[in-house]
């Protein structure tokens, strides 16, 4: 029972300032902006507790490994064509594009070419001689497998893109600090505080908006084109159920958009949507029209036709507008779309949770009501039974509270619902290691010990008692942290930091308040 | 001035623990099978995480709820299972099973309800989950679980005997059968915050049996003769004041979250208070310390190498 005032003031101390972390949860707005950015650390409310929408959405691999068998077979037939090098039967089965050379001798020359498509990969791959393609020749028969590293190099891209792109997207809601992360993979995370119908949010991230300008074909009628498909032209839907045979080449893409603005036509007050090309595109897009006055060309976007105006003059400034029976907000959304860009590849939505604010403040009542009154349970249930050494243990506990809060507060951790439930469990465990504690001072009294023998024999054999129980709970709670998700987590996170308080505040916090009142009141026999 | 305190043991208690394993192994063993049966036959009632699907929780803006014009309207949007639960006057819980076509038609349920029953109601909650999370999130349940059991396993058998860690994870394992079956007989829904009851369960149940393996640890080096029944007996007996406080502590903590803590977390404190409050301390003085007489806890003990025969109290 013996601290050096050293100690005893660096056990004080400490346990004061990891509690004071606490403090900038509780204050105003404006307090808390004011202070010095070190400072600026709190506990984050969960979505369940603020009101808000968790969406998880996966890359679609599937169009991922199609677009890039697609790309392989045109970049075949695109190398062959250069090399001057005949072939036929030139095919896509899966991930293999297979084709047959027509002249033995130039069979080696073809290989040769069609290597250099291979890309060695990067990154996590790099050390081992990697490559993106598998390339076999056997009696001049070439088939050129993607490799499954390709594609997953390619998935990764392409979450990488789509991240970025999604943030542009939603920031464009202009809501209060959303997070979007990648998971594992081929998933993103996107969390956002305060949105009670995430209808449009999934619109807007759900939508590839891949934006095309290309020429219509006039010299064949749809369902000609649709029994007879050509290899340079597709036939596409208009949002008002017409099909357009429109050509496969694009004249200026959505990457040359350098803005997207809504407003109104000036002719008939229709919503439009005005956009401007960069110059490359202002280029090919004033040369496009200029060549093609009289007919009409089409604005694509993810393969339906918004509009097909016919061109009445040549357009040189770079800009335009679409318009197509647009409202205010679809407009307005669509003005969006083609200001971030357009994703990679499609993303869906596999996992939705959105709670209302109404709900997550009646969350935060309830959490906040159980653990106040589970607390006042313990702290009078523990006086009863230990009376002064209890109230030792309720300060104790009211400080193993305060360290957590303070912990959360400097992780800037989430607090869920689970999460509080488990801050009100640890308060019902957190007095365990003083009741182990004071059940052996107990028996050490009942022993014929001295007072203070009694005390110190006490703490000293029920120590390891606690950490041996501790430890495994603690297990429990990290394997929690690493399998659960979401609000789950947060129970983990409270429950786990509650355990390590608990341990710290039994060997510390409450053999000091012991020790103090011992010094000062040398009893010869023990309260408890 | 001295006020009494409270003393819910007495100091001195001889209760014999270990002859009632005559009754309580059976006992336990009865309920297991019960509660496997009961898992077999009701299963689980898997919740959305587990099993994909999309719940929708509405409140009223009227103060009174129509349930059945409720129903009638979301029957008509041919959804397949439509379940309604109602809470209080005017909130509802939909829950739509899992539709067929993957991810994107989940989503679809959503924009369909809400069309339905328009702006009469608020929304308060909606989930869906898709057939692939829900089978990840099952996977990593189960995983979960198992990561537990061998980790805090590999923990015991460094701490203590290989005996004592088989000992402590017979008990366990069967508190967490019980507390599975608990669920299968009242249907609570299986989800992922089942998921962490049960660890919780297993790592407050391995709490309470450590304190008392401890005990009869430091019992064994002590009193080198005593027999092994007497033993174990004491180690129990000398715990059991601390068993029963703690033991309500942690019992009015759950009450105040499964009073007042919200329906968010019910069946969580639910769970929770099951497997701790009836199980849990049961386990470990009835099953866990008994279980240690047939292990060969002990066997290797010096005989008459020490003068203590009968224990005293705890000795200094």
């Amino acid at each position: 029972m013996h601290f050096s005032s050293l100690r005893a003031l660096a056990i004080v101390v400490f346990s004061a300032i990891v509690c004071a972390l606490a403090v900038p949860n509780l204050l105003a707005p404006a307090t808390y902006d004011a202070l010095p950015s070190a400072f600026k650390r709190k506990m984050v409310l969960g979505l369940d507790l603020q009101g808000g929408s968790h969406l998880l959405l996966q890359v679609d691999a599937d169009f991922i490994r199609k677009e890039k068998g697609e790309n392989l077979r045109d970049d075949v037939r695109r190398v062959l064509r250069e090399a001057k090098i005949g072939y036929t039967n030139l095919a896509l089965q899966g991930l293999t594009v297979s084709v047959r050379v027509r002249e033995e001798k130039d069979v080696q020359e073809a290989v040769r070419k069609l290597r250099e498509l291979s890309q060695p990969l990067s990154g996590v791959f790099s050390g081992a001689n990697v490559q993106d393609l598998e390339i076999t020749e056997n009696g001049g028969l070439i088939r050129l497998t993607i490799t499954n590293a390709g594609i997953i190099q390619r998935v990764g891209q392409s979450v990488e893109q789509s991240i970025e792109i999604v943030r542009k997207r939603v920031d464009e809601l202009g809501t209060v600090e959303p997070s979007i992360q990648r998971q594992g993979l081929d998933r993103i995370l996107v969390q956002v505080p305060g949105l009670d119908n995430p209808k449009r949010l999934i619109d807007l991230i759900g939508q590839t908006a891949k934006l095309t300008f290309r020429m219509v074909d006039l010299t064949v009628s749809a369902q000609q084109a649709q029994t007879n498909p050509s290899p340079d032209s597709e036939v596409l839907p208009s949002n008002e159920g017409q099909s357009y045979v429109i050509e496969k080449r694009v004249v200026v893409a959505g990457e040359d958009l350098i803005d997207a603005q809504p407003g109104n036509d000036q002719r008939n007050g229709e919503w439009v949507v005005n956009f401007r090309f960069n110059s490359a595109g202002a280029r090919r897009f004033a040369n496009a029209t200029r060549d093609n006055v009289g007919r009409p060309f089409a604005i694509v976007l993810d393969n339906k036709v918004i509009s097909a105006p016919t061109i009445r003059e040549p357009i040189l400034g770079g800009q335009g507008q679409i318009s197509g029976s647009f409202t205010a907000q679809s407009a307005n959304d669509l003005a969006i779309l083609l200001r971030a860009g357009a994703l990679p590849a499609p993303l869906t939505v596999i996992e939705e949770r959105t709670v209302g604010a109404g709900l997550g403040e009646d969350s935060i009542a309830a959490g906040i009501k159980a653990a106040w009154i589970g607390a006042i349970f313990v702290i009078v249930f523990m006086f009863v039974t230990y009376g002064l050494f209890g109230l030792f243990a309720n300060i104790a506990v009211a400080v193993n509270v305060g360290m957590i809060l303070g912990i959360l507060s400097l992780l800037g951790a989430t607090l869920t619902l689970p999460g509080i439930a488990g801050i009100v469990l640890t308060v019902g465990i957190a007095v365990d290691s003083n009741v182990l504690i004071y059940e052996r001072i107990r028996e050490e009294v009942r022993a014929g010990r001295s007072a203070l023998s009694a005390l110190n024999a006490g703490f000293d054999r029920a120590l390891a008692t606690i950490l041996d129980s501790n430890l495994t709970t603690f297990i429990a709670a990290v394997v929690l942290f690493y399998v659960g998700t979401g609000p789950v987590r947060g129970f983990a996170v409270t429950f786990g930091i509650g355990i390590l308080t608990t341990l710290f505040t039994a060997f510390t916090f409450t053999r000091l308040l012991v020790a103090l009142w011992y010094h000062w009141w040398r009893p010869k026999t023990l309260p408890i | 001035m001295r006020i009494p305190l409270l003393r819910l043991v007495p100091d001195e208690t001889k209760i014999d623990f270990v002859q009632f394993r005559r009754i309580s192994f059976p006992l336990s063993a009865i309920l297991s099978l019960l509660a496997v049966f009961a898992f077999y036959h009701y299963g689980l009632n898997l919740g959305i995480d587990f099993k994909g699907g999309t719940i929708i929780e509405v409140q009223s803006k009227t103060p009174k709820l129509d349930i059945p014009a409720m129903r009638t309207t979301l029957e008509k949007l041919e959804l397949g299972e439509v379940q309604l639960q109602q809470f209080g006057d005017n909130e509802v819980l939909i829950r739509v099973a899992q539709q067929p076509g993957g991810d994107a038609a989940q989503q679809a349920v959503v924009t369909k309800v809400r069309a339905a029953l328009g702006d009469s109601v608020e929304y308060r909650r909606v989930e869906v989950v898709g057939p692939r999370v829900s089978a990840e999130l099952l996977g990593y349940g189960i995983i979960g679980l198992g990561l537990a059991i061998i980790g805090i396993l590999i923990y015991l058998w460094f701490r203590f005997e290989w005996q004592f860690a088989l000992g402590a994870m017979i008990a366990n394992v069967h508190d967490i059968v019980l507390t599975i079956g608990f669920m299968a007989i009242t249907q609570i829904d299986f989800d992922l915050t089942s998921v962490a009851a049960l660890l919780t369960i297993l790592g407050y149940s391995l709490n309470d049996t450590v304190v008392i393996y401890d005990r009869i640890r430091e019992l064994l080096r002590k009193y080198k003769r005593l027999p092994m029944k007497e033993l174990l007996n004491e180690g129990v007996n000398q715990t059991l004041s601390r068993s029963v406080i703690t033991h309500i502590t942690v019992t009015l903590a759950l009450i105040a979250l499964l009073v007042w803590g919200g329906r968010a977390i019910h069946g969580f404190a639910a769970v929770m208070t099951f497997g701790v409050v009836l199980v849990g301390t049961y386990t470990s003085v009835f099953i866990a310390a008994p279980m240690l007489m047939y292990l060969g806890v002990g066997a290797h003990r010096e005989r008459g190498a020490t003068p203590e025969n009968t224990p005293a109290r705890v000795t200094p």
